[in-house]
């Protein structure tokens, strides 16, 4: 099952758990709180090339680390959007170009893009989950053809906490994917659809018993994703859910992110909900 | 020497040449750590002379309760486990792992020069040897192997111990870890109290506890004809003394199929989340990092630290803990301990050293908690789970 | 009953809602039923005002707002194609609860409550089986708002 799915075991650096030096190439302000940030390599070193879903550890110097999923990597550039949430985002977010920061990984595994080939796709991404899916999606429009139908269904509370709108206008205006987006919540200047994102599914078309999911989102928007998805008759083994934990190394040995048998760094970040299922159900797990 | 000892081969040291083994083993070029008093404790720490070793002392172990007591004899090994256990010398509870400094615009990073030191772990306990076996397939057999913990793995002796009693909480037979060696160790030491001249039987394990015995050679006499016999019916005595059990079989499925059970509240009221099964666990692993700039962030300091799943940022993510409640990071310390640790490392997490009975301050007694489990456990987790 | 437009009866028996029932119930509902045409912005309901309609939608989009006089007017849920707009109609006192606004150019069929509500009282199969169909929408729309209540986005 999780043969096709590609990983990497560690960083580039021969140290161990040492940043390469990185530098801010742009920023993209998305949200109030949540900014993109292009880096390039400040030197000859780079990390290995990365996979739909996986993610890097950046590093603010003198600050730490964060587990941050890559949004892109294009020419050399890697992406990643990233949301002030404490410290060590709250500098992420605060970078410009030419500023300094520090990169390691790729690390886990990503989305199973081949299990995903000759099937139907549906992404469902839930706020900020749209950033670690957008490989995927970009990776399928690639090779469009390998892939059935492409449904994609986006998520946020409230318009101004959609990102990536350019992005979106120009998936909107595609006739080979269809884009559902919706927001719990609006004023009259919205002339989208309201509604959780699970509203936004039973619109969605796809052959249930021969498609592939992604789900990546806050943790409790996933579960209600997954639970609707099977309930359309998707195989609970082909529902994929990216998982966030607390992280400190990335390469399953400080124990954080362990979520009953899985270390998230190693194992996951992307794990099939076949397989959580269970697990989700747990109260602080 | 022409003809060098074998693995597998037995002498008898008496008591009196047993700093012979000290310097042979200084002669082969470690530095040697082993039991010694400390603070009210019996703990491990590098010492110099037989001398240091608790001779004559024993303790008095039971949930919660750890005394050092004088013994009426001058064993040598005459006492169990202290709170200290032999991973802090090969995955200390802080650590440097580099530094980095900004430089033209950029920055590099140095690592923290390997620490070559030999060490000769004097005195392993059976469990103890197990427990290195847990570490080592933590930390080296993964997709990535830690390299500090591997460089000072590869430099260390083991010379081990077989237990001549046991602690009220050991409880290793029911682990299958001892208290026989029967692997994993460079020498094997069976002390020999009676009847007749104080003595240790002394067995090779390996080339390299061969090459120590070559050093002392003239200081050994061969294995008498009972000394066999007497080492075999001191751990077979030490086995038939423990008085704790845990039955582990289906553990991991217990632990899996239980994670609703009413359990969890009842040892989560008396839990103080203070972190002392986990600090003085034998396999427990769990490491923070810190960053630890100068004044004015030139230039920064990398370090690991021991961390522990029963402290509340353990789990932090978006400014919140995934595991809140104590009864969620007991259960977490137990179900991982005794069960995803199959999943994850193909064995046990537990080797059935008691550390955690004994140094937990109310006395948490995990063997008590698997048993009331175990006697009235939860037919599915799924679906008496609810939400 | 003379005031039966065939198209309106058929457009009734088409929506997802009433495929499929008894076509003399279908017949019944389709009594002084009539389609009618939103444009965007305009008011399909207006909270606190009687609810005589049973409105099925077929084609747009209608927003739930709720208006607060210290916080701007805030949609919390559209509603689309297939399906229908509320039950404020069906249950006693018969007053809108929410403000529905389309939110572009909205065709639906507008039913009469005063016409439907003896029917089903008389005729306890079709109840049921109008009941049956009712309730699923309910638990959906429970469903969704607690979801939203547990905010799916909060960090």
């Amino acid at each position: 099952m999780l043969g096709d799915r590609t990983g990497s075991p560690g960083g580039a650096s021969d140290v161990p758990l040492a940043p390469l030096p990185y530098q801010v190439r742009s920023v993209v302000r998305e949200t109030p709180d949540t900014a993109t940030v292009a880096v390039v390599p400040r030197g000859s070193r780079r990390i290995g090339p990365t996979r739909p879903g996986q993610f890097v550890m950046l590093y603010a110097f003198g600050i730490g680390e964060s587990p941050i999923g890559v949004s892109d990597e294009t020419d050399g550039v890697l992406y990643h959007t990233v949301r002030d949430a404490g410290r060590i985002t709250h500098a992420l977010t605060r970078l410009t170009p030419g500023d300094l920061l520090g990169v390691r990984g790729p690390y886990g595994h990503g989305w199973p893009m081949e299990a995903a080939r000759g099937k139907d796709v549906v992404i469902v991404a839930g706020g900020l989950g749209l950033p670690p899916l957008r490989p995927a999606l970009r990776e399928i429009l690639r090779d469009r053809d390998a892939y059935g139908r492409l449904e994609i269904v986006y998520g946020a509370r409230t318009p101004k906490d959609l990102v990536y709108y350019a992005e979106l206008q120009e998936w909107r205006r595609r006739a080979d994917l269809r884009l559902q987006v919706t927001v719990d919540a609006a004023g009259r200047d919205w002339y989208g659809d309201v509604g959780v994102v699970t509203t936004r599914l039973p619109d969605a078309r796809f052959d249930p018993e021969r498609t592939v999911a992604f789900v990546c989102g806050p943790e409790i928007m996933m579960k209600f994703t997954a639970q609707a998805l099977v309930g359309r008759g998707v195989p609970a083994e082909s529902v994929w859910v990216s998982m966030e934990r607390n992280m400190k190394c990335a390469i399953g040995l400080c124990g954080h992110c362990q979520f009953g048998p899985s270390f998230v760094c190693r194992d996951g970040p992307v794990l099939s909900y076949g397989e959580l299922a269970p697990r989700l159900g747990v109260r602080e797990l | 020497m022409a003809n060098g000892a074998a693995v597998g081969d037995r002498s008898t040291l008496s008591r009196p040449n047993l700093p012979a083994l000290f310097a042979a083993i200084r002669a082969a070029g470690y530095a040697i750590v082993a039991p010694t008093v400390r603070d009210g404790a019996i703990v491990y720490g590098p010492v110099e002379r037989v001398e240091d070793l608790p001779i004559g002392w024993t303790d008095r172990q039971d949930g919660g309760t750890y005394r050092l007591v004088r013994r009426d004899d001058a064993a040598v090994f005459g006492y169990n486990l202290g709170p200290t256990s032999w991973k802090r010398f090969l995955f200390p509870p802080h650590e440097r792992l580099w530094t980095a400094e900004r430089k033209e615009g950029s920055f590099t990073v140095t690592p923290e020069p390997t620490d070559t030191t030999r060490w000769a772990f004097f005195g392993m306990r059976a469990c103890e040897l197990a427990a290195l076996d847990v570490t080592d397939t933590v930390f080296l057999k993964g997709a990535v192997a830690d390299p500090t913990y591997r460089a000072r793995r590869s430099r260390i002796l083991r010379v081990a111990v077989q237990c001549g009693q046991a602690a009220r909480t050991c409880f290793c037979t029911s682990m299958g870890t001892g208290p026989a060696v029967t692997g994993g160790a460079d020498l094997i030491l069976t002390e020999i109290l009676l009847p007749g001249p104080h003595r240790f039987l002394v067995e090779v394990g390996s080339p390299a506890g061969a090459e120590v015995v070559d050093r002392f050679a003239e200081s050994l006499s061969p294995a008498g004809p009972d000394d066999d016999r007497l080492a075999r019916e001191t751990v077979e005595r030490t086995a038939g003394s423990m008085v704790r059990r845990m039955d582990p079989t289906g553990l991991r499925d217990l632990m899996a199929e239980n994670l609703d059970h009413p359990r969890w509240e009842i040892v989560a009221n008396r839990c103080l989340s203070c972190t002392n099964c986990t600090l003085v666990c034998p396999t427990c692993f769990c490491s923070t990092q810190e960053e630890v700039p100068d004044l004015d962030v030139r230039s920064v300091e990398r370090w690991r630290r021991w961390d522990s799943c029963f402290n509340l940022g353990f789990t932090e993510l978006h400014g919140a803990s995934v595991r809140k409640s104590g009864l969620s990071r007991y259960r977490q310390w137990l179900t991982h301990k005794l069960g995803t640790w199959h999943d994850q490392f193909g064995t046990s997490g537990c080797v059935g050293c008691g550390r955690c009975i004994s140094w937990c301050p109310v006395g948490i007694d995990l063997t008590e908690e698997v048993a009331a489990i175990r006697a009235a456990p939860r037919s599915s987790g799924v679906e008496a789970r609810g939400r | 009953m003379s005031e039966i437009s065939e198209e309106v009866r058929e457009a009734i028996g088409r929506h997802p809602f009433f495929a499929g029932l008894d076509p003399a119930f279908v017949r019944e509902a389709a009594v002084g039923a009539e389609p009618r045409t939103f444009g965007p912005g305009t008011l399909v309901a207006r909270e606190g005002t009687p609810a005589e309609t049973f409105v099925l939608v077929v084609a747009g989009k209608i927003a739930l707002e709720v208006g607060a006089p210290d916080r701007p007017t805030l949609t919390v849920q559209t509603i689309g194609p297939g399906e229908v707009l509320g039950w404020s109609w069906l249950l006693p006192p018969h007053r809108w609860r929410f403000d529905a606004r389309a939110v572009k150019e909205t065709h639906v069929l507008a039913l009469r409550g005063d016409r439907l509500r003896p029917a089903l009282a008389a005729h306890p199969a079709w109840g049921f089986e109008f009941l049956r169909r009712f309730v699923p929408v309910l638990a959906e729309r429970l469903e969704n708002t607690r979801v939203q209540l547990v905010d799916l986005h909060a960090r």
